[in-house]
């Protein structure tokens, strides 16, 4: 019979049926940060239980980290004491750390890549709802809660019930100036928020084999912000190219056999879908959020929408978040001034977005009034910014360079909007207090277009202010 | 480990309106700087009902009624849809089971913090979208009244009212049975697992 990805894994993990009707599925990899595991760790000793496979969990550090304090200990105390409560706990069960000295430390969903731990087949889990990232490479991989972790240390497995999958097929080739990260906030715009419910998306179609794996994470990432728990792409000859020589790869005699099995786990042609639903790439434009969350996007050259444009409701939420905004309905949102940056998280902060925005930022100069930061998601990709210069066309332009971390993403490090302080930003939340202060407001947007609004002051089209 | 037996949840009950009700508005990411869930329960919608001023602002948290479900330790919230949607961070439930809030009833939850909220006890019943509309007309109209959530039947009712409700089958099966927490149920497949792991060529190794 002809199987998706999602059933191949799902049945290639599953350990037993539980007296529940669940599956208990073992959990392959296990990722962990600061944030979700020590409350969870504390259980653990709390029942007197060990890590069933320590070598299975891999731990890094990335909401706390101040990315303008290199040095410990930080002058956050609250900070400190999370790292170390980390530094402890992987020493005391023995997990291996990617902490901050030792240059592969970042935001956890770019570490896994980056190490090659993250493999097609495979079934990842982490207390992170982004970890649908991984799912780029053709894994399952589940954002869970902190009682999870403990079930995962625990017993390497999670109580789950199967999903039903989406098949979201984007065909054609995306105009100039449009990124992987329009194209999934226009998928969550056409199928909301909640859409995803109950499914694991599979993103395919010509767009998406076109796609490099870095592009199909900036996707995949925000299949939450869909609504989906998982979001994959089959693998192909990209995915392995990609993975080849990273750390954590199979070696020599070992990597043809994996390559085979990974390839053997893509979704057969003929396989049924629960739905499918099909874009075409030519049609997407810029993308920016008008609202206070994901799903409230429009064009960049749209007006944002009239209230009785709206169903009931939609407008609720909408009258919400145009008086959070400061937005006027039924206006252009193209000139509306920004204060802040930020180019960087585990949607846009990898080697490709720096690469890519660098590229046009060259001889440009960043708006005296706004301020602008630019954060690796990670120290690889630090280093090899600077390798590449990138950091001294961010610094010439007037951008602030910073270390690797979720930085602005999330305020729970130093970088925080202030008052009501608008952040045209690259991450993928834009509800309230996310970046930090309670009335700030978040535009998400592509990498580019953060560069535009960064040298115009203003939320521009991208294609009008670089030759794309 | 034996867990209490959640078949029915009984309590005065909040409404708090809206839909895609976001973790990071239950929770500020400001209070997960923590390394254990202790005193969460007090910033449940912190920057909600508290202005940048620091006054408080009207929001149904700082009700005379979220006072006296907070003084009993349990109590219903009756939200709208998608809730919980966001991060996965359990502090969200944990927050709101803290402040003192043993079962929510909505017209849909995120399925982390659906999951979240099952692991600790609390269940989340899901109305359809007109009797939503009348229990939550109805918890407003008449606060007084207790809230009975009954996961064994599926049924939530208030005085003469009653509304038919669903939730997951496995939840409802763990819930009514004591078994809302797996770990028991996962620790006992243990050679099972290991097992499965031994098929797993990225498992051992290769
Ligand atoms: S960058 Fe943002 S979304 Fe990604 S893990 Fe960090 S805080 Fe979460």
């Amino acid at each position: 019979m002809a199987k998706t990805l999602f059933q191949k894994v799902w049945e290639a993990h599953t350990v037993r049926q539980l007296p529940n009707g669940q599956t208990q599925l073992f959990i392959g990899t296990h990722l962990i940060h600061e944030v979700t595991s020590p409350q969870a760790f504390g259980m653990l000793r709390d029942l007197g239980l060990k890590v069933k496979y320590p070598q299975r969990t891999f731990a890094t550090v990335d909401h706390i980290v101040p990315t303008n304090e290199l040095k410990e200990p930080y002058s956050d105390p609250i900070a400190q004491e999370m790292i170390e409560a980390l530094r402890k706990n992987t020493k005391d069960f023995g997990i291996r750390f990617f902490d901050t000295n030792t240059g592969t430390q970042g935001i956890v969903h770019m570490v896994g890549p980056e190490q090659g731990i993250t493999q097609p087949g495979t079934t990842i889990a982490c207390g992170d709802s982004h970890t649908a990232t991984h799912g780029a490479f053709g894994a399952i991989a589940f954002g869970i809660g902190t009682t999870q972790v403990r079930d995962v240390l625990a017993t390497q497995t999670l109580a789950l019930s199967a999903l039903k999958v989406r098949r979201i097929e984007v065909n054609g080739q995306l105009s100039p100036g449009v990124y992987a990260k329009d194209v999934i906030l226009h998928i969550i715009r056409v199928l909301g928020v909640n859409g995803g419910i109950g499914y694991a998306y599979e993103y395919a179609g010509t767009t998406f084999d076109g796609f490099s794996l870095e592009e199909r994470m900036t996707v995949c990432n925000m299949s939450i912000e869909g609504g989906a728990r998982c979001g994959y792409v089959n693998p192909d000859q990209k995915t392995f190219d990609y993975i080849k020589g990273k750390p954590y790869a199979p070696k020599a005699a070992d990597w043809d056999a994996a390559v085979a099995r990974w390839a053997s786990f893509a979704s057969d042609a003929g396989c049924r879908y629960d739905d499918v639903v099909q874009f075409n790439a030519a049609e997407i434009r810029p993308t920016v959020t008008w609202g206070i969350t994901p799903g409230q996007a429009i064009f960049i050259d749209e007006k944002m929408p009239a209230l009785e444009s709206l169903n009931a409701a939609d407008r609720a939420t909408a009258e919400d978040a145009y008086k959070h905004m400061k937005l006027a309905p039924d206006t252009a949102i193209k000139g509306t001034k920004v204060d802040v940056c930020f180019l960087g998280s585990c949607t846009n902060g990898r080697i490709s977005d720096l690469r890519e925005v660098a590229k046009y930022l060259k001889g440009r100069k960043v708006s005296p009034n706004v301020k602008a930061i630019v954060v690796p998601g990670s120290q690889l990709t630090a280093i090899q910014a600077v390798h590449e210069g990138l950091d001294k066309i961010y610094i010439e332009a007037g951008f602030e360079w910073r270390g690797a971390g979720c930085s602005m993403c999330l305020a729970m490090n130093p970088d925080k909007l202030v008052g009501d302080q608008l952040c045209a930003s690259s991450s993928n939340r834009n509800f309230k207090g996310r970046q930090g202060s309670q009335t700030g407001r978040t535009i998400l947007m592509s990498p580019l277009m953060v560069a535009a609004a960064a040298i115009t002051g203003q939320v521009t089209d991208a294609r009008e202010v670089f030759t794309v | 480990m034996s867990l209490a037996k959640v078949t029915q949840v009984k309590g005065l009950a909040l409404a708090v309106p809206g839909d895609d009700i976001d973790t990071d508005r239950i929770i500020p990411a400001r209070f997960l700087r923590c390394v254990t869930f202790d005193g969460l329960g007090e910033h449940a919608f912190r920057d909600e009902r508290t202005g940048p001023d620091g006054l408080e602002r009207p929001h149904p948290m700082n009700s005379a009624q979220a006072a006296r479900i907070a003084a009993a330790k349990q109590g219903v919230m009756v939200v709208g849809f998608n809730f919980g949607c966001g991060s996965s961070r359990e502090h969200a439930p944990q927050s709101l089971w803290r402040f003192g809030f043993t079962a929510f009833v909505g017209g849909s939850f995120a399925e982390i913090f659906f999951g979240n909220s099952t692991t600790l006890g609390v269940p989340c019943l899901t109305l359809s979208k007109d009797d939503l509309a009348e229990c939550d007309a109805f918890v407003r109209a008449n606060p007084e009244v207790e809230v009975t959530v009954d996961v064994q039947n599926l049924v939530v009712t208030a005085g003469a009212k009653s509304w038919k409700a669903s939730i997951a089958a496995s939840a409802r099966d763990g819930l009514i049975n004591g078994k809302w927490d797996p770990i028991a149920d996962l620790l006992e497949g243990a050679p099972a697992v290991d097992q499965t792991a031994g098929t797993l060529a990225y498992v051992v190794g290769k």
